[in-house]
């Protein structure tokens, strides 16, 4: 049993959890992910973790509610527990000094991506952020990342904040008008990633995209994660999350996403059809 | 000509469609007399001479001395005498091959058929569970602490056999459930959950600890572990789904048979929406490969509601590795069996599922290391089956993430933790034993591996 120890709303359905998880907080990195199950009946989803504290033993999670177990989870409260939770899991790549590091994020994609800029500002790296979402109120940990950044971009689909259009058109005029990129890291919805890939391959600019597969055990066992990453089957959650951009089949990723959308429509009806009653 | 009572069975027609218990067990009235057709063989030898039956048990359980209790209908001692070897009795009555093992060495199957061995130790220890599990006598605490990975059934019986010698054990499991495959593994249908959290609550009430959720390699590494307790065994099983690596694996509809089988076991798939898992199933499934866990992907895939499903093995009938009776149980509900038959590439729709799958016809060539005759691919012989899901269960290999990340630990090239016969593995105060290491492929075997390690790392930590 996980104790959630604070809950806050960053944006609309958009939450943010602090979970009593002493073993996890301990070992994980910029990166790795957790497995969590609310409760006997729930199934086993992955998240990122957002943050991580040794000395309070536990661990930051930010999800956007968009499915049954998502908004479940949103509508426990502090004091709440969570069934199970097991990690860290996932290779993180070593935050090592690389030279200026371009970080994207988009959508929830951004939690992930906050604790990455620290550790590269950590090892020294000058850290160019660019943080995008459909609109402005779904811009979340932006105070923080513009302190910790050298640099912050800003793109919203709808123009309500920064530019007006992707984080790709942003990467793009950086790497006109900037000489030098030795690394881009992206963490967002699978097309974003794509099209970051798409941008930095035409430069040669070595850049490594956090996939988020299906996933069941998140320890190597049911290969529901299975991805290909140049032309071989690999499983992400123990291979990954964090994979050459360059290499990714994306199509191939977007379409195993895509596996079980029906299944979600009924367990989501489900429990909206509960909540009324 | 002995011939052994035949155990009930759950009807055909309920079969298709649920995943109840298919084979029933024997009444007081049926053990009774099949207990009777025991010769009792080795006491009318020699005290000293080991009956047939029992060289073929890996934990050489005294079988003829049950089997008598079971006959006066002492179905109480009965328990006890198999208790002496083997903590998980109701599990292994029902999923050990002994056709390849007990039963076959059975003098009574050169004149008839063998004693229903089987049935008898599944009939005894459903019997004791109906009146509450006794737990066993302890030894005194000894002070010693041992960390066990991984709860199947090497796990359990390595911690339950130290707990017993009054050593105080804590067990590490990766997933939210004890049991290993016992759990995600087998299907309800062949071994009923309820019976194994059964087995798993005796080994707690023998004083073990198990504390799941916990990766060893991620949340804590096997140095970690070692510089708080005496010993550590590493029971982590087989659990690294193979594939063919054929084109097509990946399209939306191709399982993995642990995907598979972990989706309806542990997450309890066949009650979606009550249980959050899904799981798609098409009318047309194949399932590739026959050994237990093709068969048992067969049979779910059946009563979640394939209509047509077949498996594809690349050998004969004589050849497939899964134990008759099941094999039996699977062609009577309806699989069909496409032998000599191996796959060679799967075909995907516009919207990436699965369509059809190519294969190709084998004939049988010469014998190779393992005395099997070789499949080798007949010239122009390819064809198309429409199929929806694809199952692929042509094995697991030893799990990779602890050797990965344990300096010192010797693995052979297939990834098995390297023992010797005590099961001491390469690293000072560690143990392996079960699927995780070379040779060992059924519950039986990971149990008595497990016995081994037990009594090895008593002797290392009494020194
Ligand atoms: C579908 C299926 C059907 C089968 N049918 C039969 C049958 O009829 N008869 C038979 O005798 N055998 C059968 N087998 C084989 C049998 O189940 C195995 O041989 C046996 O379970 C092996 O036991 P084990 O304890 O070595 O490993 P497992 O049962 O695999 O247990 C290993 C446990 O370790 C855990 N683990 C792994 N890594 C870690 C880690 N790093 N940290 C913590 N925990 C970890 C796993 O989650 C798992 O729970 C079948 C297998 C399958 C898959
Ligand atoms: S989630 Fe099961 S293998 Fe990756």
């Amino acid at each position: 049993m996980h104790k959630i120890i604070t809950k806050k709303e960053i944006a609309p359905a958009v939450k943010l959890f602090e979970i009593k998880a002493p073993l996890v907080a301990k070992k994980a990195r910029a990166g790795q992910f957790v497995i969590l199950r609310i409760d006997e009946n729930g199934e086993r989803i992955p998240l990122t973790i957002a943050n991580f504290d040794a000395q309070r033993g536990s661990i930051t999670i930010i999800f956007h509610e968009v499915g049954k177990t998502t908004k479940q989870l949103g509508g426990l409260n502090e004091g709440d527990n969570i069934a199970d939770i097991v990690g860290p899991l996932g290779n993180a790549m070593v935050s090592k000094k690389y030279g200026t590091v371009v970080c994207i994020g988009g959508g929830v994609g951004i939690a992930p991506i906050y604790l990455k800029i620290k550790a590269f500002k950590r090892a020294g790296n000058e850290v160019i952020s660019i943080i995008g979402a459909r609109t402005k109120e779904l811009l979340i940990l932006e105070e923080g990342i513009r302190k910790t950044s050298d640099e912050l971009y800003i793109a919203t689909d709808d123009g309500s904040k920064g530019h007006h259009g992707f984080v790709t058109d942003v990467l793009q005029e950086l790497i006109d008008t900037k000489k030098n990129i030795d690394l881009v890291l992206a963490v967002g919805p699978v097309v974003m990633m794509r099209a970051v890939g798409n941008v930095t391959k035409r430069h040669g600019i070595k850049t490594v995209v956090s996939l988020n597969p299906i996933m069941i055990d998140g320890t190597g066992m049911c290969g529901a994660c299975r991805v290909t990453i140049d032309g071989k089957s690999r499983f992400a959650c123990v291979d990954g999350p964090e994979f050459d951009a360059h290499l990714v089949d994306f199509e191939e990723l977007m379409n195993r996403q895509r596996i079980y959308l029906d299944e979600e429509d009924v367990a989501l009806q489900k429990f909206e059809d509960h909540k009324c009653h | 000509m002995s011939l052994r009572l035949s155990m009930p069975e759950l009807g055909l027609k309920k079969r298709r469609h649920s995943f109840d218990e298919v084979a029933l067990g024997y009444s007081a009235e049926q053990a009774i007399a099949e207990a009777k057709r025991c010769l009792q063989c080795a006491s009318i030898k020699s005290r000293n001479i080991k009956a047939e039956c029992v060289r073929g048990c890996p934990t050489e359980t005294d079988i003829p001395r049950f089997v008598k209790y079971v006959s006066e209908g002492d179905f109480d001692s009965a328990i006890e005498v198999i208790k002496e070897r083997n903590a998980l009795p109701a599990i292994c009555g029902r999923v050990c091959p002994y056709e390849n093992q007990c039963e076959k060495l059975c003098i009574l199957s050169k004149k008839g058929e063998a004693l229903a061995i089987g049935g008898l130790e599944r009939f005894v220890a459903d019997h004791e569970r109906k009146k509450n599990i006794k737990v066993s006598k302890k030894a005194e605490t000894s002070g010693k602490i041992v960390a066990v990975i991984g709860s199947g059934p090497a796990g359990l019986t390595t911690a339950a056999d130290l707990a017993k010698l009054g050593h105080d054990v804590t067990i590490y499991e990766a997933l939210h459930e004890v049991g290993g495959v016992l759990m995600y593994g087998i299907p309800e249908f062949r071994l009923p959950k309820e019976i194994v959290q059964a087995e798993v609550e005796y080994v707690k009430r023998l004083g073990v600890s198990i504390q799941t959720n916990v990766v060893i390699g991620r949340s804590i590494g096997v140095e970690g572990l070692l510089e708080k307790f005496d010993a550590v065994f590493i029971g982590t099983g087989a659990g690294l789904p193979r594939f063919l690596n054929i084109p097509g694996e990946n399209l939306n509809g191709v399982y993995s048979s642990n995907e598979f089988l972990i989706r309806t076991n542990l997450m309890k798939a066949y009650k979606f929406p009550e249980y959050d898992t899904p799981i798609k199933i098409g009318k047309k499934v194949a399932v590739i490969g026959a050994g237990n866990v093709a068969i048992d992907s067969a049979r779910v895939a059946l009563r979640l509601g394939g209509e047509d499903v077949c498996i594809i093995y690349r050998r004969s009938e004589k050849e497939m590795p899964a134990r008759a009776e099941e094999i039996k149980r699977a062609k009577e509900e309806g699989i069909q069996f496409k032998l000599l038959t191996n796959p060679v590439r799967i075909i995907g729709d516009e919207g990436g599922w699965v369509k059809q799958i190519e294969c190709v016809r084998m004939k049988l060539g010469d014998s190779d290391k393992s005395g099997r005759r070789m499949p080798i691919p007949i010239e122009d012989s390819e064809f198309t089956l429409d199929v929806d899901t694809v199952i692929i269960a042509i094995g697991q290999s030893p799990n990779p993430l602890i050797s990965k990340v344990t300096n010192g630990l010797k693995t052979t090239r297939g990834g098995a933790i390297k023992i010797d016969e005590n099961g001491r593995t390469s690293l000072e105060g560690v143990f392996a034993g079960g699927d995780i290491t070379p040779g060992t492929a059924t519950v039986i075997e990971a149990m008595s591996a497990g016995k081994r390690a037990a009594r090895a790392i008593h002797e290392y930590i009494s020194r």
